[in-house]
């Protein structure tokens, strides 16, 4: 680890002030950001701690939405009764991912942030334009089997792994930030992750020293809501492909995708093809594919997951 | 002791504290977290510095120079050991991969440097600014791609010969009325233990002591001395607890190399501990097979030729994956070959994972009987069942110890509710599930070894046993313990167990399912000893005196145990040795899985629902702590179907997916019930304990009962472990 200096901020204001400082990040449960300084792939120079400036509520919105603190446990968020009755897609989302200890840790922020998990992101002797700008993509070539199948480029087809994010884009939900000027904006969800293009190092619309003070999720829109992650374990892995739907009842729905894209992929302008079944709506959602030999098949695991969500769903 | 005729009754026999499921002794120490493993014994060191390995950033080439200049202005750095200043070192006996690279390098994240600093955070950190050049080589990487070049391989210390052959196999073969060639693949495997790799190493003058994780001391010893170029004398390696090894801590690896080297170039005492990434590529791994099998049968059923030929690779003069052991013996047929092939890989080492051989060989042959029950139109079971054979179908005329392989299937099938398998795949579905059930046979040879022991009386009654013997996880603390309360009557709790210290009488430690039964047979035979000088310290005759309940008596005369110890601790020790009985007999466990699967009918995700597994391992020392085996061995047999793969990048050369998150091992969520039932069997030609190993037979099989139960569920036959679901969807479009 290389040496860093530590500040633990007690507001919001605080510390996006002193996130103008070079080399900063900010610290929240840190179940990623530690784990990636250990490996040295995430060298901050100075750390923020934001674990004590609050934002760590869920509070109803004048719309009937909720507001959900950037610094919410993915657990508490899991099981918080409103979440639970009016946006359950996003709760099973939330307990399909990681594991109970680390859901305790994790916060919202920090899981819409999390890294991806290419495995050459990993080892620091690999290529990767990720960590390193400019060296190459390991994967395209190489172990590719858990990787996007679309939205990605040559520069790039690491997937955005959180589980959280797929249900938050279904439910269109929007990212609050302040930025060390006291300037706050909103930036929808469609519009807060980036494609790698040539630049897989940027990873969202953030500017570097903005922190994300809270989520807010619209007013409910009613449906059934499912979450189904495939993978190989039944428990504590990545999804190799994870659809998020809400379905209702006239036949229509959203449908939010995970472990395919650089980021929870949705097609909104596809959605209406969805009372026509799987394999329409399917290829219309994953138009423009190019997935590698090693994960082709997660073509047919999208229709035949978006499939089951519908049968079960609909009969 | 010298053990050469099949046991008579001995104390053993009476029951009283071997064959109950005892609770492990050391287990308050586990839950509580004070019992201390390698890395954790602080107590012992004082000034103790950090150590950390450097691995190769190449598969192959070498290293043209190497820029310390930074790391060694880095903070709180010690030293730096490279192979420029290390010194000779030769390779151990057992693992044949050199530990420090230089100038040549054999695999990736092979040890270029170790580092020592004042903390693990500044020994990292410098790390990491060692500038290291490389010259790249063309390496082979690509088991496929060499397999005809594979070479046959010297015979080997373990394992079946390279090539067997028994009547005419190509013949039978060619003539038989059904016929099936099939050729599979295994992967390579990581043991995935939760302990990483660890020493603590200090020097006292030329004197070496490790506080380590290795599961053979003796080994270890061996290893080292020769490593280093020192005498075997001056070492010295204790391995009180150890956090799971499943083969893959046999002997030394780097840490142990790294650390001592470290602590001499920083006169300090040494910590090191392995980085995850480093027990993929630094260190030895269950190497992947390409297998063939071809098994001919008349219409009824019965086999008339069966061969197996497997294929790995290694490193130069690394061991061949014995994949063909369990075929020479399964199964009766009068025409047989076995045959393996060896190539050259620059991977990491190939070595012993948990039932070497046999374990991936029966994840291969056991779906081959499957294929072939299916073209006989024969229930598997029944077919299993029609080829048992009562005696070596090698050496006709060589029986079986004891053989129950039919009992283990018939009980299993009853247990599970086989009955109720639908032949016809696909058949079954709840739901958005399909639902299938497969079988397999189990096998796994029972070896034993030379084992010695240390027995002490106090005055108050106490025994303590004293002996080389890992406890890896598995129960030796308690099977020992147990032992040597059996022996002289008296309560567990008056046994203190002292184990993992190569200073104490050797035994064979931990591996090849062999530690149990050889581990307490070495202490019963120190006990025999301690009860003949108990009976002459208190003028007793030994062949009468009774040892229960804390005495010993003859007739109306009655002493305490501890009485005869009044005038000072009593101390036996003894070793227990072999005759011919292993040649004579073929000593061998078995068993049988059952298993039941769930597949999602749309995302052909792979749940499993049921397991049954029946063994036959001699007598159980400890029935709980032989359950724990099983299930454990069970869940790897899961792992092993359904997701486990280190994934070869064959440009570069390495394991890609070298940590915890990308090596998937089963979770709880993927463990359903499991239930074991261990058949009654008392083997009397393997020692006086009667016993055999049981920790790998329950491993084998159970993938391949797994695999056959996802072809009975969706009709799609994966000869290509791991079975995942995109290889099912790949079939079913
Ligand atoms: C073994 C393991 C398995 C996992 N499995 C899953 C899984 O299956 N599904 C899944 O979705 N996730 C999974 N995760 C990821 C987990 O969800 C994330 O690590 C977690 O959500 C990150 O939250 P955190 O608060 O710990 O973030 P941190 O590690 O503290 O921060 C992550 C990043 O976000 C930034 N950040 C944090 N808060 C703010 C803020 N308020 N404003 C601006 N920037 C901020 C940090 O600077 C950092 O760059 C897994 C993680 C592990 C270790
Ligand atoms: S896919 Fe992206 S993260 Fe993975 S190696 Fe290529 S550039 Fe790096």
């Amino acid at each position: 680890m290389k040496s860093f200096t530590y500040e633990r901020a007690e507001t919001p204001a605080q510390a996006a002030a002193a996130a103008s400082k070079p080399g900063a990040k900010f610290l929240a449960g840190g179940t990623n950001l530690l784990d990636l300084m250990k490996l040295q792939i995430e060298t901050p120079t100075h750390l923020i701690d934001i674990g004590r400036i609050g934002l760590d509520k869920i509070e109803p919105t004048p719309d009937g939405g909720l507001r959900i603190g950037a610094l919410v446990r993915n657990t508490d968020l899991a099981a918080d009764l409103r979440i639970r009755a009016d946006y359950g897609i996003l709760s099973r989302a939330l307990l399909a991912g990681a594991s109970g200890q680390l859901r305790n840790k994790a916060t919202t922020a920090g899981n819409l942030l999390q890294r991806t998990r290419c495995p050459y992101f990993y080892d620091t002797n690999q290529p990767c334009n990720k960590r390193s700008p400019g060296s190459g993509c390991s994967a395209l070539a190489g172990f590719s089997r858990q990787l996007a199948v679309i939205g990605c480029s040559d520069a790039c087809i690491a997937t955005h792994p959180s589980d959280m994010a797929v249900a938050m884009m279904a439910l269109d939900a929007v990212i609050e930030t302040v930025k060390p000027d006291g300037k706050t904006r909103q930036i929808p969800i469609s519009g807060f992750y980036r494609l790698p293009g040539k630049t897989p190092h940027l990873e969202t619309n953030l500017d570097k020293n903005e922190l994300i003070t809270s989520v807010v999720l619209p007013t409910p829109v009613g449906g059934i809501h499912v979450y189904h992650k495939v993978r190989d374990r039944a428990s504590y892995a990545f999804a190799l492909v994870s659809v998020g739907a809400i379905l209702f009842k006239d036949g229509g729905g959203r449908i939010a995708l995970g472990g395919v894209a650089p980021r929870p992929w949705r097609v909104p302008s596809a959605e209406k093809l969805i009372p026509k079944g799987a394999k329409e709506f399917a290829s219309r959602l994953m138009e423009g594919a190019r997935p590698t030999k090693e994960n082709a098949f997660k073509l047919t695991l999208v229709q035949g997951t978006i499939e089951g969500a519908l049968t079960e769903n609909r009969s | 002791m010298k053990f050469e005729k099949p046991a008579g009754i001995n104390p053993i026999d009476q029951l009283k504290i071997i064959g109950k499921p005892t609770d492990r002794i050391e287990g308050p120490l586990k839950t509580t977290g004070t019992a201390k493993y390698a890395y954790e014994n602080n107590q012992e060191v004082t000034n103790v510095a950090y150590g950390y390995i450097l691995g190769s950033a190449i598969a192959k080439g070498t290293i043209t120079r190497i820029d310390q200049s930074a790391a060694k202005a880095a903070p709180g750095v010690l030293a730096i050991v490279t192979a420029a200043n290390a010194g000779t070192l030769n390779t151990g006996k057992f693992y044949v991969s050199r530990f420090l690279a230089g100038p040549q390098i054999d695999h990736y994240h092979q040890a270029v440097a170790v580092v020592v600093a004042e903390s693990f955070e500044q020994a990292r950190a410098a790390a990491s600014l060692l500038k290291v050049d490389y010259k790249k080589a063309k390496g082979s990487f690509d088991l496929d791609a060499v397999k005809d070049l594979a070479q046959t391989p010297p015979p080997a210390q373990f394992g079946p010969p390279p090539q067997t052959l028994t009547g005419d196999f190509e013949g039978a073969f060619k003539t038989a009325q059904v016929k099936l060639d099939e050729t599979y693949t295994t992967p390579d495997q990581a043991h995935a233990m939760m302990e990483p790799h660890a020493t603590i190493a200090k020097w006292e003058g030329d004197k070496l002591t490790c506080w380590c994780s290795i599961q053979q001391m003796n080994w270890g010893v061996r290893d080292l001395a020769n490593i280093l170029g020192i005498p075997k004398e001056n070492i010295r390696l204790i391995a009180s607890y150890i956090g799971g090894g499943f083969g893959g801590k046999g002997t030394v690896l780097a840490d142990l190399v790294a650390a001592s080297l470290a602590a001499r170039a920083a006169g300090r005492p040494v910590k090191l501990a392995l980085q995850r990434p480093l027990m993929f590529n630094n260190t030895i791994h269950r190497p992947k097979t390409i297998q063939r099998i071809r098994i001919g049968a008349d219409h009824d059923g019965k086999i008339t030729a069966i061969g197996h030929e497997s294929w790995s690779g290694n490193l130069p003069g690394g061991r061949t994956e014995p994949a063909t052991a369990s075929t020479r013996l399964l199964y009766a047929g009068a025409n047989r070959m076995t045959r393996l092939k060896l190539a050259v890989l620059d991977l990491a080492e190939g070595n012993a994972m948990r039932a070497p051989g046999e374990a991936p060989g029966m994840m291969t042959l056991e779906i081959a009987m499957d294929e072939m029950a299916e073209k006989l139109n024969m229930d598997p079971v029944a077919f299993r069942i029609k080829n048992d054979t009562q005696e070596d179908p090698e050496k006709p005329g060589r029986k079986f110890s004891t053989r129950k392989l039919i009992e283990c299937l018939q009980t299993g099938a009853e247990k599970f509710g086989w009955e109720k398998r639908n032949a016809k795949p696909g058949s079954i579905q709840e739901g958005q599930w399909l639902i299938g059930m497969g079988v397999a046979s189990a096998i796994r040879g029972a070896p034993i070894a030379k084992s010695a022991a240390r027995v002490r009386l106090d005055s108050s009654g106490k025994i303590t046993v004293e002996t080389d013997m890992t406890d890896i996880g598995t129960g030796s603390y308690t099977i020992i313990g147990q032992t040597a309360a059996e022996m002289m009557g008296i309560d567990l709790d008056k046994v203190t167990v002292k184990i993992g210290d190569s200073s104490f009488p050797e035994s064979p430690g931990s591996g090849g399912q062999w530690g149990a039964a050889s581990s307490t047979s070495g202490v019963y035979a120190a006990c025999f000893k301690l009860r003949e000088t108990v009976a002459s310290q208190l003028g007793l005759n030994v062949g009468k005196a009774q040892f229960s309940d804390g005495k010993v008596s003859d007739g109306d005369r009655s002493f305490a145990l501890g009485d005869a110890a009044k005038n000072g601790d009593l101390v036996a020790q003894d070793e227990i040795t072999y005759g011919e009985l292993s040649k004579e007999y073929a000593q061998t466990t078995f068993g049988a899985h059952f298993v039941e699967v769930a597949v999602n009918a749309y995302t052909f995700e792979i749940r499993v629902r049921r397991m049954v597994a029946v063994c036959h391992a001699g007598r159980i020392l400890n029935p709980k702590a032989a359950r724990s085996q099983v299930i454990g061995a069970m869940t790897m047999g899961v792992g092993a179907a359904l997701m486990e793969e280190m994934v070869v990048d064959k440009r570069v050369g390495f394991f890609v997916n070298h940590d915890l998150a990308g090596y998937e091992v089963p979770v709880h969520a993927d463990i359903p019930y499991q239930e074991v039932i261990l058949l009654e069997d008392i083997d009397p030609t393997m020692s006086p304990m009667k016993a055999k190993g049981i920790g790998e037979l329950g491993l084998c099989g159970v993938a391949a009962a797994v695999a056959n139960a996802v072809y009975n569920a969706t009709g799609v036959r994966v000869r290509d472990y791991p079975v995942t679901l995109d290889k099912i969807l790949k079939n079913t479009i």
